[in-house]
């Protein structure tokens, strides 16, 4: 798990910096750049800060995961736990930002913005008890 | 036919032609009814799920069945009286006497915690049942809950009428049954509720994309990983429908949203069971759903960069880098593997891809019964007509193939490769096979039952007319969806059937197109010949439940020549007398078959038992058993054997006896010490598995020969007695046994115990004792009175 875990939320931060806008006009910058700009531009408030969050918990993860490659890994249980709660979190907020994001309401008929934030509550909850249980 | 379309033309007006005519309820009875209908068949067939499991209850008496369950009912004893702690805590001091077993740890708690749950609430609403009618009545109980989540199931596939029919089906399957009648307290009682649970949320959370979904089906995951060593299906199931979908084309957000939530929980969730540990992340069965989570990722991310970049290079580098990081993923999985940081498959998985596995390299899985492949007649003879409605029923899936159809092909495909391998498996196929004949029989009779009639062809046209007008139907048949040709239905009645509001039907949808059913008669031979298969199924199932799965195998019954019944209580007579006749600590060996039926009727300790996860003090049990007396009673000694216990058949023509597992039991002693015990030396020169007296000399010396037919020619009157097992004559002279004393007997001979004797005190070695005793002196025997030797404790 831990090493494709992490490129796994790596990936995934990755695509939460993309931005969900329009496609961008065929300029002579680089697709990079494009990204960038039109993410700045585009997103709305909320989900940057969303996207902030899901920044942190990938830092988080990233630097667990060095500690346990680098160090030692010896309360393995401790690691899974806390690796997973980030990589759990990372997840669930995600899902949040898919659902709230105002371009894919055709996608989720069943899912409003604030049934989406209910949705991330329970699941947040349920998380932090298993992880609590599994710290040991 | 003709009739047909004129009563169809007097039932209707003029909007829509009918065969004959729906009552007419307003729209608002019509789902009243609809629901009161559904509720009253739900309970109906639950209540047929569970007294249809009670055949062995009513004939003899609430006691546990087979061989596991009485572990578990140990445990859950254990759980009740003890408390919870304790018994997650459980040492079990009296399992695999030397060694002893954390049963707390090495079990799965799920079924004795859900019947704990079910004693404590009946006890806290002054409702005191003893907990052995608890768990003697779970499996029935989860049946009917069983029925309820495949009703759920195939709702969400097709509609409620083939979730009513997958219902009654899998209510009344023996292939379900044979696991789950009332005293089979086994860990599959729950776990195919649990299973269809899980699926059915994995649907639910798939179709609507919502994370409260996922959570949910990773909870019931997690009770399911708590419940049976068969969650392993559930965790490749998924990850494989999300791998089908993405490489389908068919990736959504809704994909992303469920499985994510649903795996990452899910895992967490899967861990706190401390028998499954760390298995989620080290063990190869499970590296297919985290390979799918981080394909999943990566796939999401890539869709969404795809959709805002316009440069079309940039989207061929977007691919390949999900093909190169995919394909990189898997090459440091299989590295890992090799590195022996991911643990390959265990043998038990294993053996299910390379068929001959087990037979070569772990003789235990193979001496299982039930892991070898089953027959055909076992497909019909569990799943009668529905073996034969399943395929249509999965090409019915096809057609349509929306997202959750995908998820019930791959099931049905994997279910039927693995049943086809293992009898045992054939419990994960029956859900499926019921929820795909349900989908095909509930089409047939959708087709046939709908009234509307298909507009005759008007004489005056030719017969090419006629073949435009179906090419043309066919095509617009193909493009519509059923759900927008209910639609037009209902338009076109509101709107041009003003007069006579009729509500459209939720259970019939066709529109009135040019090809359909005609008349009332075909209609009515279809119908009645489906009813007919139905009810036949009715009677096979019940036929096959009573006769093959509701014996318990601790009473063995037989039938007089007037047709009275006799019992044979064997077991029970031989567990009593040592529960009641030996020290409590008095160890006691057999193979490991009975380990859990002794310590659970017994209550002595025993050296090994059904839970084999020493195969090395198995195959030691199997030593002292094919090897001679003076080579086996150091062994015996050592493990400080009390008695020896021994199931013979020969009498009486039960066919499991010792003497029908022994080869078994040399293979697995071979396995740890093949240069003491040897198969080979078990058979004759010619080849043959003898017991009379052409056997070998190392098998009439070996210590379970001579158990087994001590005494057997004193039955006959001395001469040879015929064995009506093996259907030869046994042994012309009885073996004389020198390191044992026969301790006990049962009525028909099935169960004997023998009592180890202790070391001569004046330290002579047994068979000179022997001999001593019976006056056969030897040159140098001492002139002493012969201490009473083997008195009992």
């Amino acid at each position: 798990m831990p090493p494709k875990g992490a490129r796994a939320s790596t990936s995934a931060a990755a695509k939460s910096r993309s931005s969900a806008s329009t496609p961008a006009s065929t300029s002579k910058q680089s697709p990079l750049s494009t990204l960038y700009n039109s993410y700045v531009d585009n997103t709305p408030k909320r989900l940057k800060v969303i996207d902030a969050f899901l920044v942190f918990l990938m830092l988080s993860g990233i630097i667990q995961f060095i500690y346990c490659a680098l160090i030692t890994n010896f309360p393995f249980n401790s690691f899974i736990a806390g690796f997973a709660s980030t990589v759990g979190q990372f997840v669930l907020a995600a899902s949040l930002r898919i659902q709230a994001n105002p371009e894919n309401g055709k996608t989720f008929p069943a899912v409003s913005p604030e049934r989406a934030f209910g949705d991330f509550l329970f699941g947040s909850v349920i998380l932090h008890f298993f992880v609590f249980n599994f710290l040991g | 036919m003709s009739t047909g379309i004129s009563s169809g033309r007097g039932a209707s007006g003029p909007g829509t032609r009918t065969a004959y005519r729906l009552p007419t309820l307003s729209a608002e009875a019509n789902k009243n009814v609809l629901s009161l209908l559904r509720l009253i068949i739900i309970f109906l067939i639950a209540g047929a799920a569970v007294s249809s499991r009670l055949f062995a209850v009513v004939r003899h008496e609430s006691i546990i069945h087979e061989f596991d369950p009485w572990f578990n009912f140990r445990a859950t004893k254990v759980l009740t009286t003890d408390g919870f702690y304790r018994f997650w805590n459980w040492f079990d001091a009296t399992a695999w006497y030397p060694l002893g077993r954390a049963a707390g740890g090495t079990a799965y708690p799920g079924l004795m915690v859900t019947s704990g749950a079910i004693y404590n609430l009946f006890h806290s609403l002054n409702i005191p049942v003893d907990i052995r009618n608890i768990c003697v009545l779970l499996a029935p109980a989860f049946s009917g809950l069983t029925a309820w989540a495949t009703y759920m199931f195939t709702a969400a596939m097709k509609d409620d009428a083939a979730g009513l029919l997958a219902a009654a089906f899998i209510g009344i399957a023996p292939g379900y049954i044979s696991r789950s009648v009332a005293g089979s307290y086994d860990n599959e009682a729950i776990a195919i509720f649990l299973l269809m649970m899980t699926f059915y949320l994995w649907i639910k959370a798939l179709k609507d994309g919502s994370a409260l979904w996922g959570v949910a089906t990773a909870l019931f995951y997690f009770y399911m990983v708590a419940a049976w060593g068969g969650y392993v299906f559930i965790t490749n199931m998924i990850p494989l429908h999300a791998l089908v979908l993405i490489l389908m084309g068919r990736f959504s957000s809704r994909l992303y949203v469920s499985y994510s939530s649903f795996y990452a929980l899910g895992t967490l969730a899967s861990m706190q069971v401390p028998f499954v540990g760390f298995q989620p992340v080290r063990t190869s069965e499970h590296m297919a759903a985290l390979g799918v989570f981080g394909l999943l990722q990566l796939v999401a991310f890539v869709e969404l960069v795809r959709s805002h970049v316009p440069s079309k290079q940039f989207k061929l580098l977007l691919v390949a880098f999900v093909v190169a990081v995919a394909a990189l993923a898997f090459g440091a999985l299989v590295a890992l593997t090799y590195a022996g940081y991911v643990a390959p498959w265990t043998g038990r998985f294993y053996s299910l891809w390379d068929t001959a596995y087990a037979k070569k390299h772990i003789p235990i899985i193979a001496s299982v019964s039930e892991h070898q492949p089953p027959a055909w007649p076992a497909f019909f003879f569990d799943l009668e007509m529905l073996i034969f409605l399943f395929p249509v029923g999965v090409f019915l899936l096809f057609k349509e193939l929306r997202d959750e159809h995908v998820f019930v092909i791959i099931y049905a495909v994997m279910a039927s490769y693995f049943a086809g391998v293992m009898v045992r498996l054939m419990l994960t196929l029956t859900p499926v096979v019921c929820v795909s004949a349900a989908i095909a029989m509930s089409t047939l009779l959708q087709t046939y039952l709908d009234p509307k009639e298909p507009t005759p062809v008007v004489e005056g046209e030719g017969t090419d007319a006629v073949e435009d007008a179906r090419s043309s139907t066919r095509a617009s048949a193909t493009t519509t969806t059923a759900g927008s040709r209910r639609a037009a239905v209902a338009e076109s009645l509101s709107s041009t059937d003003s007069d006579l509001l009729r509500p459209a039907s939720p259970v019939f949808g066709g529109s009135s197109s040019k090809f359909g059913v005609f008349g009332l008669d075909s209609r009515f031979f279809v119908t009645i010949y489906s009813l007919l298969l139905l009810l036949v199924f009715v009677l096979h199932c019940t036929f096959v439940t009573s006769t093959a799965y509701s014996s318990p195998s601790v009473v063995l019954a037989s039938r007089n020549a007037d047709g009275s019944q006799h019992i044979i209580d064997d077991f029970r007579e031989a567990y009593y007398w040592l529960r009641q006749n030996t020290a409590s600590d008095a160890k006691v060996m057999s193979w490991w078959d009975y380990g859990y039926q002794i310590s659970g009727m017994a209550d002595r300790p025993t050296l090994v038992d059904n839970n084999t996860w020493n195969n090395t003090h198995i195959a030691t049990v199997g030593k002292a058993m094919c090897s001679n007396e003076e080579r086996s009673y150091p062994i015996l000694r050592k493990h400080d054997v009390d008695y020896v216990l021994i199931i013979f058949g020969g009498l009486l023509g039960f066919s499991g006896d010792d003497i029908n597992k022994y080869l078994w039991m040399i293979r697995i002693a071979q396995g740890v010490w093949p240069d003491e015990v040897r198969e080979i030396d078990y058979f004759t020169p010619q080849g043959q598995y003898k017991v009379d007296d052409g056997a070998t000399k190392t098998m009439r010396e070996s210590l379970l020969y001579k158990m087994s037919y001590y005494r057997f020619n004193d039955l006959f009157g001395g001469r040879p007695g015929m064995d009506r097992v093996r259907q030869t004559p046994g042994p012309t002279k009885s073996p004389e046994l020198d390191h044992l004393d026969e301790a006990f007997t049962s009525e028909n001979w099935i169960v004997r115990i023998y009592e180890v004797k202790k070391p001569d005190a004046l330290g002579r070695d047994l068979p000179g004792v022997k001999a001593f005793e019976g006056g056969k002196r030897r040159k140098r025997a001492f002139a002493l009175p012969a201490p009473a030797a083997g008195g009992k404790k």
